[in-house]
């Protein structure tokens, strides 16, 4: 474990293996999450682009399915894997292990994690898990397509029950659970970290608010992974082993009665998953306020409104995102009483959110606002945190449940709040940290074009889904010509698709944008935006234990912009009272 | 007086970000009132009250929607940056406070209100003399049965399912309860007449939907799920599955027809019992 103590200067590994491959070092780690989470968005985006033009054009030739058009299986299969590849490669890794390991460490004024054996395994525990998910692309039957829930039965039964049902679902299986333990490992070494290794000075109150929600995170995700892994292993054992966790007896699937199992129960699965899954959605979003109220107090040049309340807001959202795993299972069969208190708990979840929005409101309120690119990606967060949360208020009440559920308007909410609003977060992160993850500065240009087609794009394509559902459409339909009442609404699955695309095209930019400027950007200084917290205090990009040996000490609080008296409008938290006032 | 060029920049973004999140709650808020793609009026009481309660929740998630976006809109450019002083403010406990109250009231309110139609649907059984019907989902059908005039159901035994030589709930010919059951793949019920659902499925989880009733609930493996509705406008309606059972998941329909009692007692007579079928 790296403590003060053992502190002083480090000598980096010098072998090309221990340096960039098998590295100890968080900033290498950092990163290593961050292109695993790329590359896995691209692949959840190229999924989620084949899906939608299946559903425009049924009959269009797709390279890969053998009889030229795909099949409703291979929809549900690219839907299924999509859904994992996006929650748990993307979503999970990138705000959380990606920028998480990089600037953590640093903002806290520590020269590593404190477990750096634990988070190198961490990584190649879940690349591991990311082959395994997508080696069941490639084994008879095909991946699967229970969806990302694998509600059992049809997830448990094996082949019978449907194409990738087979060993894809085995794979499915086994790949999340390895991805659990590496969410484990990392959980441990963040709260150790945050615990720890903080520099004198660095007080809880001290804390940026990045790192109070990278801290709340990983406390999630050290209860609700452990449950999740739990799950998966019972859900493995049904399928391998015959046990019956979650199969009850006297099953008939197409004429052939199951007599292998009797006595489980398929709710079991539901509200272990669930127990996981809802905490999840906060593990997928609580970075991405971190960074918003972080970037959004830095471009406003204006101390972050409320901070204490915006730590008791996340610690509030973090616990009571435990409490309400039930709002998933109103129709579930579930007991109608529990939908009672699980239902006025969730409507609770809005007063905490309600109160981050309003200050984040009043941080800009009064400040003088320089609209970068991670700025934009900031504001656009918090204008889809709101659209997205306020369709949660419908979802919350299982009376309107009883038409909502398993609706687009369901898919609309979710992709809303989770999915796209914690990109937001994920790109805010990225323009505003890579001048210091890679010593260059992002092309603004190009980041604004990206933000305007993002921005546009995602409205366009996941606002008409909310009509959708109130139509009735159900959610994961491989087809809309099965059901009468569906023709209709083709022509919203037309426009969103044409939105998707263009949405999709657009991110292109991005990466060319990343990689460009990774090469050939403009050379960022150490402290571009003349932000406050530690790791603008040293250069861009910091050096291999990150201080040289000189460990910060750290005298006032994360966001002490444009205070009354002081030449400049920025006071990182390293200086001292004595130099306040003087050039630093 | 000469303006520096970052400044602006920032004028001109501010102004259309601003913009944007007007036009944008200008057209979400105008899509929802004009109601182009909505739900299919309701056919039962019921149906009516979870409408309204949708309608309070549209208002008050309306009101924080708009006031919320424009508040951004106002702040990004009324704050952009033009060479102001910054006004230094580390937050506003009197003012977070009363925000606070105020959206528990709201949304914990809301939350209770709702929850009188939930109970109506969920806390009480059906009403005494309902009809009872049997609703089983397999991959990728349903099935409705009727009891007939003695009032039970038959036994049903797994190994004698078999949908292709027309037993598809397994009925057994030896319970003397079987003989009179009747089964259809689409349902009729009188209108105006109480219905009881019993739920089930024989393979996956499957989900009954029928959106005109505002009705939906998952068939869930080993489980039998009561529900109830009256429906009171004739028609035909569409049953939808709304859980995903596999490859078949989009196809797998049927229809309930509400029809008028003499109507549905006529149907009932014309009907031969499951087991003259085979």
């Amino acid at each position: 474990m790296v403590t003060h103590e053992s502190g002083g200067h480090h000598h980096p590994p010098s072998g090309f293996i221990r340096k960039y491959i098998f590295s100890l070092d968080h900033k290498v780690i950092g990163i290593q999450y961050y292109v695993l989470a790329l590359f896995s968005v691209f692949v959840g985006m190229a999924l989620s682009l084949l899906m939608r033009i299946h559903l425009v054009w049924p009959s269009a030739k797709m390279p890969f399915t053998p009889g030229g058009q795909m099949t409703p299986e291979q929809y549900l299969a690219l839907l299924t894997m999509h859904g994992s590849i996006m929650v748990f490669m993307v979503l999970t890794t990138a705000p959380q292990s990606g920028f998480g390991n990089f600037i953590l460490p640093i903002q806290i004024g520590a020269e590593d994690m404190a477990f750096p054996v634990l988070n190198m395994l961490s990584f190649w525990v879940t690349f591991l898990s990311l082959v395994v998910l997508i080696s069941a692309f490639f084994v008879t039957g095909g991946a699967p397509i229970s969806g990302w829930t694998a509600y059992p039965t049809l997830s448990a039964l094996g082949q019978i029950a449907g194409p990738g049902q087979g060993a894809g679902q085995t794979l499915w299986v086994i790949g999340v659970a390895i991805f659990c333990i590496g969410a484990l490992l990392g959980a441990l070494n963040f709260i150790t970290t945050t615990v720890d290794l903080r520099t004198k000075g660095m007080t809880l109150g001290r804390m940026p608010l990045t790192v109070w929600s990278w801290l709340i995170t990983a406390i999630l995700g050290l209860l609700a992974f452990g449950v999740l892994l739990a799950a998966c292993l019972l859900l493995l054992l049904d399928r391998v082993a015959g046990t019956s966790f979650f199969i009850p007896g006297g099953l008939v699937v197409t004429d052939t009665p199951i007599v292998s199992h009797t006595g489980g129960s398929p709710l079991l699965w539901q509200h272990l998953f669930w127990f996981f899954g809802h905490p999840e959605v906060y593990i997928a979003i609580l970075p991405g306020m971190g960074v918003t109220s972080h970037v959004l107090s830095t471009f406003s040049r204006k101390p972050v409104f409320g901070y204490k309340a915006m730590v008791g807001a996340l610690s509030a959202i973090g616990f009571l995102g435990f409490c309400v795993w039930g709002h998933h299972m109103f129709i579930s069969g579930m007991s109608p009483y529990s939908a009672f208190a699980f239902s006025l708990l969730t409507m609770t979840i809005g007063v905490p959110s309600a109160i981050k929005t309003f200050n984040w409101l009043g941080t800009l309120w009064g400040g003088k606002i320089r609209f970068t690119t991670a700025m934009m990606f900031g504001l656009g967060f918090v204008s889809l945190f709101v659209t997205g949360g306020l369709s949660g208020l419908f979802l919350a009440q299982p009376s309107i449940d009883l038409y909502l559920h398993d609706t687009y308007f369901v898919v609309a909410h979710f992709h809303l709040i989770m999915g796209v609003a914690s990109i937001f977060g994920i790109f805010a992160a990225t323009y505003f940290w890579f001048p210091k993850m890679f010593g260059r500065m992002l092309n603004e240009t190009i980041g604004k074009i990206h933000f305007w087609f993002t921005f546009i794009g995602v409205y366009t394509i996941f606002m008409p889904m909310h009509f959708l559902g109130l139509a009735g459409h159900p959610r994961r339909y491989a087809d809309t010509t099965g059901v009468n009442f569906l023709a209709p609404l083709h022509s919203v699955h037309y426009f969103i698709t044409i939105a998707a695309m263009i949405t999709i095209t657009a991110q292109l930019l991005f990466l060319f944008n990343f990689f460009y400027s990774m090469k050939a950007g403009q050379k960022a200084a150490d402290n571009p935006w003349n932000a406050t917290t530690l790791e603008w205090s040293i250069p861009s990009p910091p050096p291999f234990d990150n201080f040289a040996g000189h460990i910060p000490v750290v005298y006032r609080g994360p966001y002490e912009f444009s205070v009354p008296g002081a030449t400049d409008d920025y006071i990182p938290q390293h200086v001292t009272p004595e130099r306040v006032g003087k050039a630093h | 007086m000469r303006r520096k060029s970052g400044e602006q920049g920032s004028a001109a973004v501010a102004f259309t970000l601003a913009t944007f999140l007007l036009i944008f709650t200008i057209v979400t808020v105008y899509l929802f009132v004009a109601k182009i793609l909505w739900f299919p009026p309701a056919i039962s009481q019921f149906g009516t009250q979870i409408d309204e309660q949708f309608h309070r929740t549209l208002i008050i998630t309306g009101i924080v929607f708009v006031l919320a976006q424009l508040g951004l809109a106002l702040a990004i450019f009324r704050s952009r940056e033009r060479g102001q002083k910054v006004s230094f403010f580390e937050g506003n406990p009197a003012m977070e406070f009363l925000w606070t109250l105020a959206t528990i009231i709201m949304f914990v309110g809301l939350g209770l209100y709702g929850e009188h139609a939930w109970a109506e649907a969920r806390f009480q059984g059906a009403a005494p003399g309902a009809l009872q019907l049997e609703v089983t989902g397999q991959q990728f059908a349903w099935n409705f049965r009727y009891a007939g005039p003695d009032g039970k159901f038959g036994a049903t035994k797994p190994e004698l399912v078999s949908a292709s030589s027309g037993n598809p709930l397994g009925l057994d010919p030896r319970d003397a309860t079987s003989k009179d059951d009747v089964v259809s793949p689409v349902a009729y019920v009188p209108a105006g007449q109480e219905v009881e659902l019993l739920i089930r499925t024989q393979d996956v989880t499957h989900s009954f939907y029928v959106r005109e009733l505002r009705l939906k609930q998952d068939a869930v493996p080993g489980m039998t799920i009561h529900m109830h509705f009256n429906a009171t406008v004739p028609g035909q309606y569409e049953l939808a599955c709304a859980e995903l059972c596999g490859l078949g998941h989009y196809r797998m329909r049927s229809f309930v027809n509400v029809v008028s009692p003499e109507e549905f007692d006529k149907w009932m007579r014309d009907q031969e019992t499951a087991l003259q079928q085979q």
